[in-house]
């Protein structure tokens, strides 16, 4: 006997955002980076949407989902590359966890970026570790650190800026969309 | 959006971002300075798989070799560098990769799990207590 799988307005959500993600991250994934390890992460401006606009619940879906479909799509699942990636996903939504209180009871003080910075951070913390204890068990990898650190702090705070862009193009938009009969142009 | 405007930049960065933003780059120059500037190197080791076989002080010259699984490695060290003089991967990568010259650097030589590392001559730590 089927059992009828019943989707949940939830479930669509989730879906449609995951689809962005991974569409992002296919993108990226095809341009090459001079350093192995070196990306942007654009496809963490959508994880950070969907926190500020849902909640940490649907913001873990969409990013855990992310990175097992990309995983499977470029033929790295269960790879090193993968173990890396969930690593990585799994502390940095950890610092999201733990921040989020601060951006949504401080909105004047703490945005987007701060999230964006922490968790492009921990996201690179959580990868040289997992290199250093599992794949080049050398002190020798922490020599490399600097770049990996500047390029997450780099990264983080650009993903940060255009997220805050994006939440504030948005709430002008619903701004604009309210005078729309009279088209304020001025 | 005018983005010459403060006040959008003001909205995008806010007062706590750019603390944290601050905070961020301040932390990575330490850390760049603390692991880039750790004096000249001063022994080389002579790792097999990852078990310390032998070091040597940089500042005598010699050639050693290192036996592994699949042959021998050959090691030069002069004037105060060392590199891999022939090894018998397939790659030669660790050969390729040429003179160490710096604390932490490191030629690896995986097919025959030798590997070559220059460390300095004191801990970087000592230098600060002054």
């Amino acid at each position: 006997m089927l059992r009828r799988l019943v989707l949940t307005p939830d479930d669509h959500r989730i879906a449609r955002l995951t689809a962005a993600a991974i569409a992002i991250a296919l993108v990226e994934s095809a341009v090459p980076s001079p350093l192995p390890g070196v990306k942007p992460g654009l496809a963490n401006i959508i994880t950070l949407l969907v926190l500020l606009r849902y909640d940490w619940t649907t913001a873990a879906w969409v990013t855990l989902l992310r990175v097992l479909a990309v995983s499977l799509l470029v033929g790295q699942f269960l790879a090193p590359g993968f173990v890396l990636s969930l690593g990585g996903a799994l502390v940095s939504l950890g610092a999201l966890f733990v921040l989020q209180p601060l951006v949504r009871q401080q909105p004047r003080w703490f945005g987007p970026v701060t999230l964006s910075i922490a968790a492009a951070l921990a996201h690179m913390l959580t990868q040289l570790l997992i290199v250093r204890v599992w794949l080049v068990p050398s002190p020798g990898v922490w020599v490399l650190a600097p770049v990996f650190f500047g390029a997450a702090l780099f990264f983080g705070t650009l993903n940060g800026l255009i997220v805050a862009w994006l939440m504030q193009a948005a709430t002008e938009n619903v701004a604009s969309n309210e005078n729309l009969p009279h088209n304020s142009q001025p | 959006m005018n983005w010459f405007q403060k006040q959008t930049l003001r909205k995008l960065l806010r007062p706590g971002d750019a603390l944290v933003l601050l905070v961020g780059i301040a932390g990575w120059v330490t850390l760049t300075v603390s692991l880039w500037q750790s004096g000249p190197a001063a022994r080389a080791q002579v790792r097999r798989d990852g078990v310390l076989v032998a070091a040597y002080p940089l500042n005598e010259d010699r050639t050693v070799t290192v036996a592994g699984p699949i042959g021998t490695t050959v090691i030069r060290i002069e004037s105060g560098r060392a590199r891999v003089v022939s090894d018998p991967g397939p790659r030669q990568y660790c050969v390729r990769q040429g003179w160490l010259t710096r604390p932490g650097e490191m030629a690896l030589c995986a097919p025959n799990h030798i590997s070559l590392t220059l460390t300095g001559g004191q801990p970087a730590y000592e230098s600060m207590a002054y």
